[in-house]
């Protein structure tokens, strides 16, 4: 699958590279998804790498797809969450163990990226240790302004919270502290004025 | 001078009004008859006497009424006063400053009396005598820079300096131009300021940022800003846009001179001693457009830059929609003469409006 080019935006709204491996005692790969493709990417450019990984994986929509493959890399240690609530505990008790050059590896959705930078970064993980790569689906995860509710997985423009109901469009205002992008109220000088949903970069 | 204090409201009715005085001083933000985004930063070093800029931390009419504004906001919503852990220390460097800064500009309203970490702060218009042990949070009913801006007029962000950068990890803010700490708190100062338009392509937060980060000890530093707002709310946050939002739709010909606003930000940059940490409050005034155009030149002025704004700005400011009917109504102010430079209302000077 080829990977998505985000447009240029403001200056809040994170922007993702291309995994490369780095010299490491340990290496912790966290993906979703289509995520699975940057992993295998690679692992396919250095050899001895993956004795040295721990893979967390959650295939969200992909099922089976990636999973047997990922594990033909034969990790050091591979887990595969059914969700990424699911496998927060486990990814902290992880960086909790980890120690000085531990490398992390992000990929896939923008979700999961920023959760889990979130995680990495709050256990004292240096900036300059991660790497982000975007992967299949550009759904974001979007936080009401107004109930703070937070919508996963938000695929339009306008969209409905998924807690107070209200219609509001998406902007690229980031927190990284949140792992979300900011929505807002689209009719609120216009009440039921909302035009229709379309499909984020479309 | 002793002022008197009002008791209006920024909610439902909105009784708030501004007396001649508080007209006279108010801080008119344009000094020319266009506007663009600049660095215009000057030192925070007083200014003519009665002006806004006279004292460090200026207390008007309205003190009262906007902190019982405040605590309606904060009883509705905590999030809207935060601060990151590592802040707690720039918070007492807050009380301290404010306290200090109050009890010597007004000392018949404030006092500060301080026996090594043992201090008695009186704040006389809120009715507020209180002992307390400096660094000391279990002594104080909230954290230090919650305490002491519950009793200070306009927002406070408190911004980290570190890695050549400012952050905001800390603040209290309740009158804010539709922006929010809740989700900007932990930002630097590029990511704060992303969804502005024109102004990075401008290079003017580079620039903003050089003069901010060496703002030293002593030397504050002010600067205005301005949008517009309907009615005289204070709390146009992004929070509470779902509900007032609706209110930018209720201007006509007839009610535009007393519901439109002209909200005015003085921000002022302090240094912190102990923290390193910048103080920026973010003082916000409010002028109906039919007291603004109660001075000649400003009416003039404002019709002016109103109608000449570009696009973007009156936009992102947030009153495209309503500009036609701004322009319309500030034109009848507008006889063509020349103004004079600068912000003061010179009303000695300047011709009554001739026609």
């Amino acid at each position: 699958m080829s990977k998505f080019q985000f447009p240029e935006s403001i200056t809040s709204r994170p922007v993702y590279g291309t995994l490369a491996p780095r010299p490491g005692k340990a290496h912790l790969m966290i993906a979703d998804a289509e995520g699975a493709e940057a992993i295998l990417d690679l692992a396919a450019h250095e050899d001895g790498l993956m004795a040295k990984t721990h893979i967390i994986y959650i295939p969200k929509g992909t099922g089976e797809t990636y999973v047997e493959k990922l594990r033909a890399l034969k990790p050091a240690q591979f887990y595969v969450g059914p969700s990424y609530p699911a496998s927060v505990q486990r990814l902290r008790r992880v960086l909790s163990d980890a120690h000085m050059g531990l490398q992390v590896y992000l990929a896939g959705t923008e979700g999961l990226m920023g959760q889990a930078m979130n995680e990495a970064v709050t256990a004292g993980i240096p900036h300059s240790a991660i790497q982000t790569e975007h992967r299949g689906s550009t759904a974001r995860r979007m936080q009401c302004v107004h109930c703070k509710g937070i919508t996963e997985d938000v695929t339009t423009d306008p969209f409905v919270c998924s807690h107070c109901g209200l219609n509001l469009f998406v902007r690229d205002h980031y927190s990284r502290r949140l792992a979300a992008f900011q929505g807002v109220c689209i009719d609120a000088e216009d009440p039921g004025n909302v035009p229709p949903a379309q499909e984020l970069y479309s | 001078m002793t002022i008197q204090f009002n008791n209006e409201t920024f909610r439902n009715d909105y009784s708030f009004r501004n007396s001649p005085w508080a007209i006279k001083r108010f801080p008119f933000p344009f000094h020319e008859d266009s506007y663009m985004y600049s660095v215009n930063m000057e030192q925070h070093r007083g200014g003519p006497a009665g002006s806004v800029y006279e004292k460090r931390f200026d207390v008007d009419e309205h003190y009262l009424s906007e902190m019982a504004d405040r605590a309606l906001v904060l009883a509705d919503d905590p999030l809207r006063c935060q601060s990151l852990p590592h802040m707690t220390l720039a918070g007492w460097d807050v009380l301290e400053l404010i306290m200090t800064c109050k009890s010597e500009d007004y000392p018949d309203l404030f006092e500060l009396h301080r026996d090594g970490n043992r201090w008695r702060w009186i704040n006389k218009p809120m009715g507020i005598d209180h002992s307390f042990t400096f660094l000391d949070e279990t002594t104080l009913p909230q954290g230090p820079l919650e305490y002491i801006t519950r009793q200070t007029q306009g927002d406070f962000a408190v911004l980290d300096q570190r890695d050549e950068m400012l952050w905001m990890d800390a603040g209290m803010i309740t009158t804010q131009a539709d922006w929010s700490l809740d989700f900007d708190i932990g930002m630097n100062f590029f990511e704060w300021h992303a969804p502005v338009p024109l102004a990075h392509e401008m290079g003017i937060f580079q620039r903003a940022l050089k003069f901010l980060l060496n703002v030293q000890q002593g030397a504050p530093a002010r600067r205005l800003n301005w949008t517009m707002t309907v009615n005289p709310l204070l709390d146009t946050s992004p929070e509470n846009y779902h509900k007032w939002g609706v209110q930018k739709t209720t201007l006509t010909p007839e009610n535009i001179g007393a519901k439109q606003h002209l909200r005015v930000e003085l921000q002022t940059f302090f240094r912190l001693p102990r923290s390193n940490a910048l103080l920026f409050p973010i003082r916000c005034y409010l002028i109906a457009f039919q007291d603004v155009v109660s001075v000649p030149k400003w009416g003039r002025r404002l019709h002016r830059v109103v109608r000449d704004l570009p696009e973007e700005l009156a936009t992102y400011k947030g009153f495209i929609a309503n500009r036609p009917l701004m322009i319309e109504y500030l034109s009848r102010f507008d006889d063509g003469l020349p103004t004079s430079p600068g912000i003061w209302p010179d009303l000695e000077t300047e011709p009554p409006l001739q026609k």
